[in-house]
């Protein structure tokens, strides 16, 4: 099929593109690497009345760390992750994931902004941005706004954003040297979306988990990070059991969803395994 | 203010050629390449992103001609699977693979596979098979199976080495 109607305009600044969303209200729509956006319009479950297209606003085209943060731009690429964008445990986990971020070809326009401004529940990045606490900054013509993750995601495809309001970075903590990171994705086929998935990042010293993030992803409505099984980490050693003790809380506790791809209980397993795999690949 | 029916003038770089055309910012890539240029070797399976038959080159880089629209082409070079084979019809080294090794059957897939694969070897020459198996998974094929694709283009890899000198 093909989009509806609607009309076009391809700012160059990030002012002049707040003006036209605060003109456009309910009507307006931005469109970044259009990898989510364009396939809605084509099956006219997106009709925008007025097209913003961020794509010629550079100062939103960058990436880089500042201080102990990775600052995304809101222009940066899926493919800007083949390699790892920064040192350590936060870009090898970046590096890790985006292989699993739909497709090669997709993966060349598709956003990282893009990713976490849809909110798919099944979004990897989205995922990664709830496990590590991300800021997601948000500006419109009255101002910018830091909005944590577990604030900014509300339901499927639903944000705290204003439709005013666009997304112009995301920040993601540098983890130092002392942290780990795993991931592990359950999909019926390379590049589908996560039937389910886990990310972790555990702070280990001599051995003992110190601190421990465990997120899962693509079961419930939004990502989520998991405190029960957290608290089974924490203190413990890296043993077998802790981690199998955790993967065991992160299924007793998430709420799966049923829907055409997977039913609930076999969301609940599979948490189970995906939990225990990322584990043992953040303590290997 | 313009009417969201008001055509947009764009300028397609295609396969070296300048395409001077009037699209409705509605019109995608690979619409406008089809409809507006006449060039039909671009494929549409899907027109969602998911079977890649739509799959052209944009600044080098294999995208979904699907789900880019022409305007957001303004400019920029693009190349489709009728700028491969030489100007005396030679086919390129890639398409001549697929012909040996019968990486086609009904050849709908095809073009889509011959861009992403002239993509990502103009960019990784020497890629790894499982990356390259990675990569291929990228597009579907309801015909072939996928091994002799994944056959010609190895074949095809080798063969661009030699033909641009990289050993
Ligand atoms: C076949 C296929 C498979 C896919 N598989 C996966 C997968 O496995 N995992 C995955 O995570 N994704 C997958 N995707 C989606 C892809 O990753 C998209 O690139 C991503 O979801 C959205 O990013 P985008 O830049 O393309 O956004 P767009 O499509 O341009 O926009 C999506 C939405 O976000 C809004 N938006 C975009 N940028 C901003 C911003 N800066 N501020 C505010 N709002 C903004 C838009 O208005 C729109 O509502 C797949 C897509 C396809 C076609
Ligand atoms: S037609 Fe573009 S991906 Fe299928
Ligand atoms: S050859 Fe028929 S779809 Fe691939």
């Amino acid at each position: 099929m093909k989009p509806a109607p609607f009309r076009y305009d391809a700012p160059a600044t990030l002012d002049e593109t707040l003006s036209l969303l605060a003109e456009a209200g309910e009507h307006g729509k931005l469109i970044a690497g259009g990898q989510s956006l364009v396939p809605m319009m084509n099956f006219r479950l997106a009709r925008p009345g007025r097209l913003f297209d961020l794509n010629g606003v550079a100062e939103l085209d960058f990436m880089r760390v500042e201080g102990a943060r990775l600052r995304i731009g809101a222009l940066t690429r899926h493919a800007a992750f083949h390699r790892p964008p920064c040192e350590g445990p936060t870009g090898a986990l970046l590096a890790e994931v985006v292989r699993h971020v739909a497709h090669y070809p997709i993966r060349q326009r598709g956003t990282f902004a893009g990713s976490i401004a849809h909110a798919d529940p099944a979004s990897e990045w989205c995922l990664v941005a709830a496990t590590l606490d991300a800021e997601i900054v948000a500006r419109s013509r009255a101002g910018e706004r830091v909005i944590a993750a577990r604030d900014f995601f509300v339901a499927s495809l639903a944000t705290a954003l204003r439709p005013d309001e666009l997304v112009t970075e995301v920040r993601l903590p540098v983890l130092g040297a002392r942290w780990r990171t795993g991931f592990c994705e359950f999909a019926r086929r390379a590049g589908d979306f996560a039937i389910a998935m886990s990310a972790v990042a555990l702070r280990l010293d001599a051995g003992i988990v110190r601190e421990a993030r465990v997120g899962v992803g693509g079961v419930e409505d939004r990502p989520s990070r998991q405190p029960a099984a957290e608290q089974a980490l924490a203190g413990r050693p890296v043993s077998p059991a802790a981690l199998a003790e955790a993967a065991d809380a992160a299924a007793r506790e998430v709420k799966p969803m049923t829907d055409l791809h997977a039913d609930a209980a076999y969301r609940r397993h599979l948490v189970r395994t995906t939990t225990r795999r990322a584990l043992e690949r953040a303590a290997a | 203010m313009s009417a969201p029916s008001d055509k947009h003038a764009v300028a397609l770089e295609v396969n070296g050629r300048e395409y001077r055309i009037a699209v409705e910012p509605r019109r995608t890539l690979a619409d406008a390449l089809r409809e507006d240029c006449g060039l039909t070797g671009t494929h549409l399976g899907c027109e969602h992103g998911v079977c890649g038959a739509c799959t052209v080159l944009v600044d080098g880089a294999p995208v979904r001609a699907c789900l880019m629209l022409a305007v957001q082409a303004h400019g920029r070079p693009i190349r489709t699977v009728e700028g491969l084979a030489g100007m005396d019809g030679a086919l390129h080294p890639l398409q001549a693979a697929f012909h040996e090794a019968h990486g086609l059957q009904c050849g709908f897939c095809t073009p889509g596979f011959l861009m992403l694969a002239v993509g990502v070897l103009e960019r990784e020459p020497d890629i790894g098979d499982a990356a390259l198996r990675e990569i291929l998974s990228s597009n579907l094929c309801r015909c072939t199976g996928y091994q002799n694709i994944v056959a010609a283009v190895r074949a095809g890899a080798a063969r661009m080495r030699r033909s641009t000198g990289h050993g």
